[in-house]
């Protein structure tokens, strides 16, 4: 597991993909913060519009981190390589979502001026903040197996992009006002309750709040690990022909 | 070493394989010649792991493929077709990978890569990017990586295919050097392939064995003494039939 980390988080490197990504993510971040959230005019010490995007811009930046880790193979052929190398699928799947979890971490990292930046005009509450960059890596994770899972099921990147990000706004927007209320008018109660508690969007405003619940923690895993169960499950499909 | 028990793939409709059962020992270089879609490609897949058989399963040096996976792919070296890799990698590269995910750790891995290197004769271009290889050299890659951890049983889906003659040769006599202490399957649509490699030759049609014999004996079954008459007779008059 640890050879297929290193060489699928090399890989990000050994092309000008980690460099365009990383730019694109940090302009990204600093444009929505700055000129869409008005970071400067809130007059508050805190990065409550800087996170606010995060959503939002995962919401396209991961599919794109994800849609190549087996699209890739598949179109290349290489997949047959490390079928038939002597790893449990399992291993593969964790190595390679681990390895764009880790880029993608390094990526959130890389923001951290903006952490210092606001310690340097106010004084903020760093709990708070650091509480919200562990919720936004969480959520990214989530982004992130979510795209995995759907890049096994084609040799095509264009798709498992598009696909993933579509699925993964509705996981973003399930707790939207806009969604619910589709569903209010007549479903039970129990039932909107289910299809809010499954956005992205609640259990992260609940973690940049400050507030690491455990039932948030445990939301964001289970998501995870059921991506996984079933990107591992698609190569096993796919393996039956 | 290499048992195949009975092996059956369908895809849809159509019967892939039926029921191929072969006995292959060490030291053998074994021919597997057949039309397009006979089902070579499809029967190395699964002795390899790629591909779960419908019926029947195939045995490496007595670990059945199916219920003990990760043992029998240790002691396989396969170069599937078309030699697939990770472009981006250097051989390098994409030879200390293997190396670990085989196993092999530090000096060991070194010497192993080596080794596998100076066989194939990769050190020109091994801190190149595979994907700007010539062909030839992709295919020398592909074949360095399945004898890098010196397996039991090699299983090569047309090694030759795309090289010139120099470097066919060289193959070939790679193959001739390390054939005593292995068992060795190469696919091939090159009939001379066989006869200046192969100890034996099978000719499978439809997924079915049509014939099983030593080059020689084979190629005396036609009136003319050539394989390729008798390989044209076998699988057309299957067609026909």
């Amino acid at each position: 597991m640890i050879a297929v980390f290193r060489r699928e988080f090399a890989s990000y490197f050994a092309t000008p993909i980690a460099f365009v990504f990383l730019i694109i993510f940090l302009f990204a971040m600093g444009v929505f913060t700055f000129y869409v959230g008005h970071f400067f005019d809130t007059g508050t010490a805190d990065l409550m519009q800087f996170f606010a995007f995060h959503p939002w811009l995962y919401l396209f930046l991961m599919p794109a981190l994800a849609m190549r880790l087996w699209a890739e193979e598949k179109r290349s052929g290489s997949i047959e390589l490390i079928l038939t190398l002597p790893i449990p699928v399992w291993e593969t799947v964790l190595g390679k979502f681990l390895a764009a979890w880790a880029f993608a971490v390094l990526a959130l990292a890389l923001t951290f001026p903006i952490w210092i930046t606001v310690n340097y005009l106010g004084s903020p509450d760093n709990g708070v903040i650091a509480a919200s960059y562990v919720g936004s890596a969480l959520m990214a994770g989530a982004y992130l197996a979510i795209g995995a899972c759907i890049s096994a099921a084609t040799s095509n990147q264009v798709i498992a992009f598009v696909i993933a990000v579509v699925v993964c706004f509705l996981f973003t927007v399930a707790g939207a006002p806009l969604v619910l209320e589709i569903f209010q008018g007549w479903a039970p109660l129990p039932l909107v309750e289910t299809i809010s508690s499954f956005s992205f969007l609640a259990h992260f405003t609940a973690i940049a709040a400050g507030v690491i619940d455990l039932r948030d923690l445990v939301y964001f895993f289970s998501l995870i690990s059921l991506f996984l169960f079933a990107n591992v499950l698609i190569i096993d499909l796919g393996k039956s022909g | 070493m290499l048992e195949i028990e009975n092996l059956t793939k369908h895809f849809g409709a159509v019967t892939a394989v039926a029921g191929l059962s072969l006995s292959v020992g060490q030291g053998e270089v074994l021919g597997f010649l057949g039309p397009n879609g006979a089902g070579k490609t499809t029967t190395m897949k699964m002795v390899t792991g790629f591909l779960a058989p419908d019926g029947g399963t195939a045995r490496i040096c007595g670990h059945d493929i199916v219920s003990d996976t990760r043992a029998a792919q240790m002691r396989i070296g396969y170069l599937p077709e078309g030699a697939p890799a990770y472009g981006e990698m250097t051989p390098r590269e994409f030879l200390n990978f293997i190396a670990r995910v085989r196993g092999l750790h530090g000096a060991a891995a070194g010497l192993a890569r080596d080794m596998a290197v100076a066989r194939t004769g990769l050190e020109a271009v091994i801190d190149r990017p595979i994907e700007n290889l010539s062909k030839g050299f992709r295919r020398r890659v592909g074949l360095a990586q399945a004898i890098l951890h010196d397996p039991e049983v090699l299983i090569l889906d047309e090694p030759t295919d795309g090289l010139d003659p120099n470097q066919k040769h060289a193959v070939r006599a790679l193959i001739r050097d390390i054939a005593a202490k292995k068992t060795i399957i190469i696919s091939t649509h090159v009939l001379e392939e066989v006869e200046a490699v192969c100890s034996r030759a099978v000719i499978i049609d439809r997924g079915r064995l049509v014939a099983d014999g030593t080059p020689a004996a084979l190629a005396a079954r036609a009136a003319s003494g050539k394989l390729d008459d008798v390989f044209r007779q076998l699988t057309s008059a299957e067609a026909a039939a």
